[in-house]
Formats: structure tokens, C-alpha cells, sequence
């Protein structure tokens, strides 16, 4: 299990909490000033998360945050998974990109923002992704209906 | 050897009498081209179909075509979301008449499992649909059984009066 | 080894050539299945690649939302048709991990069974298909005889060729038929020789070895930074394989080594899938002989309903990492579920590994990537 002491004492005002689940580790951040601890935590020899598995939002609905980012590091060297959590407090819900700091965040982003509806600022290319490019809509929110509003 | 030996003594000159629509629909059903046209897991059986386990030659309907201008079979093999919708739509228009349309397995024919915001909940609501061909997906063998009932339904049809013409059916476009 | 230069593309646009744009797709034989890319080409060479995805967007992980955890099932094997099983494997230990339970001893190894089952079925589609793409059209027809016996297998255990849906939560749906073991026993007898048979024609062949040696040449740091996992990862000397590094499902009972090589190109991913492939073979002949007696499946009793919390769980598919991230509320259904593709991240560097070379490599490029358009769009 991933030891996340050296994290929350170095940045003890960003690390909200730790939670752990059937031995995921989950990390919640503050969105203010979450990009440092992303690049601690790929630099850092002690951890090391070179690797980011996947990003994705959840939609809380009625509870706020309603958004909540999440992301998935994996460190081969340490064989280690850690969960990044950032919940974002606004209706027009808006983070950071990471893409600067893993490359691959590119089209999670943009999947993210396809179907979530959450905006990543400095985004290279911030385009649909899934659905076509004139529809407007976000379907994993919770208030959208299974079988659509009828879009063609 | 062929078709000459049993015609050349019993009829001498080799006249045989027919109805020009019988001429004509065993023409079209001997010589069904499909599109090359997979969506989703109904084409890896579509691809199972033309390769040597199942072999669609032995029935001669094996030549896939990628051009749709020199197809007159569509086979419609797996699901059809409202992204792929126009381009499943324009492949048909550039088809040459006739054509026909075969809806293989449950998301071509009514949306099947994913009854969701992308997912067209049957291709029979924008083409006309020939024949359905039900399984999720089905096996090799339906989609040849499939074809054999689409050949015989060519046979019925009635090309030379228009109204009774299957391909009468418009394409929404 | 250093990325082989090709001169070609570079000479030639340093002149006034005007580039042109190419439509390749959504329906385009050699993207086995509906991917678009448009490519912009100065003469041979590819400057640009912009890939335009979705057109088998079929919206699962909402579907997922409105289903009960059993239902999900059968979505999850229409993801990865190659390899339906594989997904289901992800899905079922997902669920585990969230009710903090274990699939019986056999009924693990009855799932290790059939995924490496699948694993084998999907590779060598991929292998038979790729050579079809680049010109050879025999490896094909080798191929789909041993695919078209496990598919009957599979049939045989499960009652379908391609989407199983054979695992449960906790378990597999029903136990091994009995004439099975002496029938894929002489499967796997046969099919070493008949893996030779296709290195035989493909491995050493000239035309074989052109086409793909050096081609979509990517480096283990562009690997690690672009997310890829699986085969495509493995051909670049990264020594990851979860069924090695995180074992899962009793994996860590068999012995097999993962298939790793160095040459980062199309040649070497063709390499780990065919030692990837004798592996397998390895741990179905493993597990067929030291498959344990009991049952095939905890009993659970009422509604599948698990503790509210959040888990990820990944297995090693036939494309790499795939992973099923699941929030639970405490209902029947999941509050939210994301499906963590492999192919959606490993096809992301199609663009790195095709501009600036040439456009019939970006064919190969693009077929070393294996890709499954379902799992990608989801």
C-alpha cells in the first residue's frame, strides 16, 4: 500500500485527506494548488508515478462539490497505485490540465470534458472526443436522461 | 458437363422459355455482392463467414467489395450509433440499384442491449430493411441461412412492375 | 536502438510542394473497424494525423449506471469482442474487490483458462489481420484454423463464440464440461508446432520484416508518458505485466515468463504477441493439470447490493491495462463506473508514431496498436 506520509508533509495545506479502501489509497487535494503535488509525486524518487493510468469526473448531483476529478497513478518502480481526488466547488466545474505532466492526460481530458462537462484550462486542444462535435450536451451527468433528449 | 448437356438433347437448340422476371431475379440473387461494411462484433462473424471454416464461396457470396458502387448487398453487422449514422446512410445512397439491406444482429435490427443517447435504435428506421437476422452475435452459419432467405426472397419479387418492388422503399436521407 | 531515419520526407519538404489531405475512414478496411483519421501528406510522407473517434460511442458506462451488477456483464464482453472474456475477468474482480470477497480456487482457474483461452483466439486474429493489411493474405487462413478451435472451445464451455458472459461475481457460471479436458489438451499439444508454422511464414520474411521493422517506432519513455500498456509497451523493453507485477485470479500459480523485446518498433509488438501466445498455451496446459477440486462459485444470498466505497481494479488484457473503476452508494446499481480502455490510451500515440514517415507504414503503425473500436469508444 502506498505510504503517502512523505506527501502530506510536504504539502500539508493541499492534502485535504487520505482515505484507504479495500487498499486503494485515495488522495483528496485542493484544486488551488494541485499541479505541484502532481509533479511531486511523478518526480519524486519515492514515488515516482511516472505512469497515469486514467482520469475521469463523477457527478455527485445534489451534494456539493457535485464534480469531483479523479485520477489513477501507477509507479512501475515502486509497483504502487495511488488515487488522486479533486473536488471542484463551482456549477461551471473548471481545473487545470496535467497534460504538461503526463502526456497522456490529452484525450482523458478531452473524454472528460465530452461526456462530464468539466472544462481543463491550458488544454492543448480541448475538443469532443466521443460524441458528435455539434451536439451539445454532457450524457454521464447525472441530470441526463439514459435514452438521451433527442439529439441526432 | 455444365448446364448445355441437359439442355442440348431434350430441347435441341438450347431455347429454354422462363419469365423475363424469373430471368432477372436469378441474375440479381446468383450474383449478390456484399459491401465490406463491419461496425461492431457482428462483423468479426461476417469476416468468420468469408474465411475458410465457414467459406460463403461454396454459396457465391463471397465477393466483398469496399467500393459500395459495385455492392448490392448491405450487410449491416453490429450496432449503429448517431455518429456512424450518416456515414452508414451515404455508403447506402452511393450503392447502385438494386440493393438490398440485411440488419445482422440485435443492434442493427433494434438498438439491442444499448438502448442509450448514441446508439440508433434500428437501422430500419432510416433504411429498408430486407431481412433481419436476430443473435447478439449470431453464429456463421445464420448469416449464410440469412443470405440463402434473402435469395429467395429476390426470387418472389417483381421487378418489372414497380409497385410491387421491394426497393420502392426510400432511404431518409 | 535509435530511431532509423528516413531521409525521404525530409528532403522533400524543404521544396515548395503544396500538402494534401486524406480521408481515412470511419469505414476504411485496413482501421479494422470504424476509426477516422484525416492526414494531411506532403507526397508520400505524413506531415499531420488528426484521429476523429466515437463512431462506436454506444454510451456503456451510462447504461452501467441504470443496470444491477450482474446485468453489467454481458455489456462488458461487447466492449473487447476479440476478447470478451478478458473483460468480463476485469469487471467480475472489480466487484470482488468492492464486496471484499474471492472467487473459489477452481473457479479461478477455470477463469484463468478461459481468458488465456481468449488472449490466444485475440492475437492471432491480430497477427492474421495485420498480415492481410500488409500484403501477406496466407497467415490469415493458418491463423483462423487454430482461432476458429478455441472459438469452439469457448463455445463448448460457455455456449457462445464471442461474448461469453460466462463469469459471475464470485465465481464462473457453471463447472467445466466433462470432455473438455481431453479435447483442449490435444489443442494444446497441437497448437506449439503450429505457432512455428506461422513464425515460419511470417518472422523471417523479408517483405515481413520491411514493413514493420523500425516502423511506429516508439521509446519506453514515450511509452510511459503517452500511458500505453500491454504488447505495445512490453515491445519496448518495459518489463510490466500485471499478471507478473499485480497477480490476480491465481496467475501467481503458473510459471511463464512475460514476453519482453527491445526494438520499440511494429516488428517486436509482432513478436511479444506471438511469445505471448505460447505462453498462454503454457498456462492453459498449467491450469487444465493442476485445476483443484470444490466449487466453481460462492453462494451469495438476496440482492447483489456492496458496501458503499470506490475501488480500481486492473488486469493485464490482450491490449494492455484495463481497469474498472467502480463507485459503489450502497444500491443495487453502481453510482458511477469507468471503464479504463487500453486501446483509448495506446491508440493516442498513433500521431507520434506515424508523422514524418511514411503514409503505407502509418497502415502498419496503426494495426501494431491492435485495436478494438468498441473498447475504444466504449
Amino acid at each position: 500500500m502506498t505510504d503517502v506520509t512523505k506527501l502530506k508533509s510536504a504539502f500539508p495545506d493541499v492534502v485535504v485527506n487520505v482515505e484507504e479502501y479495500r487498499g486503494d489509497v485515495t488522495v483528496i487535494l485542493k484544486q488551488e494548488a494541485f499541479l505541484p503535488v502532481c509533479t511531486f509525486l511523478r518526480d519524486d524518487p519515492d514515488y515516482s508515478f511516472r505512469f497515469l493510468a486514467d482520469v475521469t469526473a463523477v457527478d455527485y448531483k445534489d451534494k456539493t462539490p457535485r464534480f469531483v476529478v479523479v485520477y489513477h497513478l501507477l509507479s512501475h518502480e515502486h509497483n504502487q497505485r495511488l488515487r488522486l481526488k479533486v473536488p471542484l466547488d463551482d456549477m461551471n466545474p473548471e481545473i487545470e490540465t496535467v497534460v504538461n505532466i503526463w502526456p497522456t492526460a490529452n484525450w482523458h481530458e478531452r473524454e472528460t470534458y465530452d461526456l462530464m462537462g468539466v472544462k481543463f484550462l491550458n488544454h492543448p486542444d480541448l475538443r469532443r472526443i466521443l460524441l458528435p462535435y455539434h451536439w451539445d450536451c454532457h450524457p454521464l451527468r447525472k441530470d441526463y436522461p439514459l435514452e438521451g433528449k433527442g439529439e441526432e | 458437363m455444365g448446364l448445355e448437356t441437359c439442355l442440348g438433347d431434350k430441347y435441341g437448340d438450347g431455347v429454354i422459355v422462363t419469365s423475363m422476371e424469373k430471368a432477372i431475379n436469378w441474375a440479381r440473387k446468383s450474383s449478390l455482392w456484399p459491401c465490406t461494411f463491419g461496425l461492431a462484433c457482428c462483423a468479426l462473424e461476417m469476416i468468420d463467414v468469408a474465411l475458410s471454416p465457414y467459406d460463403l464461396s461454396r454459396f457465391g457470396m463471397e465477393v466483398f467489395r469496399p467500393s459500395p458502387r459495385q455492392a448490392d448487398l448491405m450487410i449491416v453487422a453490429g450496432t449503429v450509433t448517431k455518429k456512424m449514422l450518416p456515414a452508414v446512410l451515404r455508403i447506402y445512397a452511393q450503392m447502385t440499384e438494386p440493393k438490398w439491406v440485411l440488419a445482422m444482429g440485435a443492434c442493427a435490427s433494434t438498438g439491442g442491449i444499448f438502448r442509450s443517447y448514441a446508439v440508433v435504435q434500428g437501422i430500419d428506421q432510416y433504411l429498408p430493411v430486407d431481412m433481419y437476422l436476430p443473435g447478439c452475435p449470431p453464429r456463421p452459419e445464420a448469416l449464410i441461412d440469412a443470405i440463402i432467405k434473402l435469395h429467395e426472397k429476390i426470387m418472389r419479387e417483381k421487378p418489372l412492375h414497380s409497385s410491387g418492388s421491394i426497393q420502392s422503399g426510400s432511404c431518409k436521407i | 536502438m535509435a530511431q532509423p531515419e528516413i531521409k525521404l520526407g525530409e528532403e522533400r519538404r524543404g521544396g515548395d510542394t503544396e500538402t494534401m489531405e486524406i480521408n481515412m475512414g470511419p469505414q476504411h478496411p485496413s482501421t479494422h473497424g470504424v476509426f477516422r483519421a484525416v492526414v494531411e501528406l506532403d507526397g508520400e510522407t505524413v506531415v499531420k494525423v488528426v484521429p476523429h473517434l466515437g463512431y462506436l460511442h454506444r454510451g456503456i458506462e451510462k447504461i452501467a449506471e441504470n443496470r444491477t451488477y450482474h446485468q453489467i456483464i454481458p455489456l462488458t464482453d461487447r466492449l473487447d469482442y476479440m476478447a470478451g472474456a478478458s473483460n468480463n475477468l476485469g469487471y467480475c474482480l472489480a466487484v470482488e474487490k468492492l464486496l471484499g470477497i474471492e472467487a473459489p480456487p477452481r473457479a479461478q482457474f477455470i477463469r484463468v483458462i478461459i481468458t488465456e483461452l481468449s488472449r490466444i483466439s485475440s492475437h492471432l486474429f491480430w497477427a492474421g489481420a495485420t498480415a492481410h493489411d500488409l500484403g501477406a493474405m496466407t497467415p490469415f487462413f493458418y491463423m483462423v484454423r487454430e482461432r476458429e478451435q478455441i472459438l469452439f472451445f469457448l463455445e463448448m464451455i460457455t455456449g457462445a463464440r464471442l461474448t461469453p458472459s460466462f463469469f459471475r461475481i464470485g465465481g464462473v457460471a457453471m463447472d467445466l464440461p466433462p470432455e473438455f479436458h481431453d479435447e483442449c489438451m490435444k489443442f494444446i499439444k497441437a497448437f506449439p508446432p503450429r505457432v512455428d508454422e506461422y513464425e515460419a511464414l511470417l518472422t523471417e520474411n523479408v517483405i515481413w520484416k520491411s514493413r514493420t521493422k523500425g516502423v511506429g517506432y516508439l521509446s519506453a519513455e514515450d511509452c510511459i508518458a503517452l500511458g500505453i500498456s500491454g504488447p505495445m509497451a512490453r515491445a519496448a523493453g518495459i518489463n510490466w505485466d500485471l499478471r507478473k507485477n499485480q497477480p490476480y485470479s491465481s496467475y501467481d500459480k503458473f510459471d511463464f515468463k512475460a514476453a519482453i523485446y527491445n526494438g520499440c518498433d511494429a516488428y517486436d509488438r509482432y513478436r511479444v504477441r506471438m511469445m505471448e501466445m505460447r505462453q498462454s498455451n503454457e498456462i492453459v496446459r498449467q491450469a487444465l493439470e493442476g485445476l483443484p477440486e470444490g466449487d466453481y462459485s460462492v453462494t451469495m444470498k438476496g440482492a447483489l447490493k456492496p458496501p458503499a466505497g470506490e475501488v480500481y481494479k486492473a488486469i493485464e488484457a490482450p491490449r494492455g491495462e484495463l481497469g474498472f473503476y467502480i463507485i459503489s452508494d450502497g444500491t443495487v446499481q453502481p453510482f458511477r463506473m469507468k471503464i479504463r480502455a487500453p486501446t483509448f490510451v495506446n491508440l493516442q500515440s498513433l500521431a507520434k508514431m506515424s508523422e514524418g514517415r511514411l503514409f503505407s507504414d502509418m497502415v502498419a503503425s496503426l494495426a501494431s496498436v491492435d485495436l478494438v473500436l468498441a473498447e475504444v469508444d466504449r
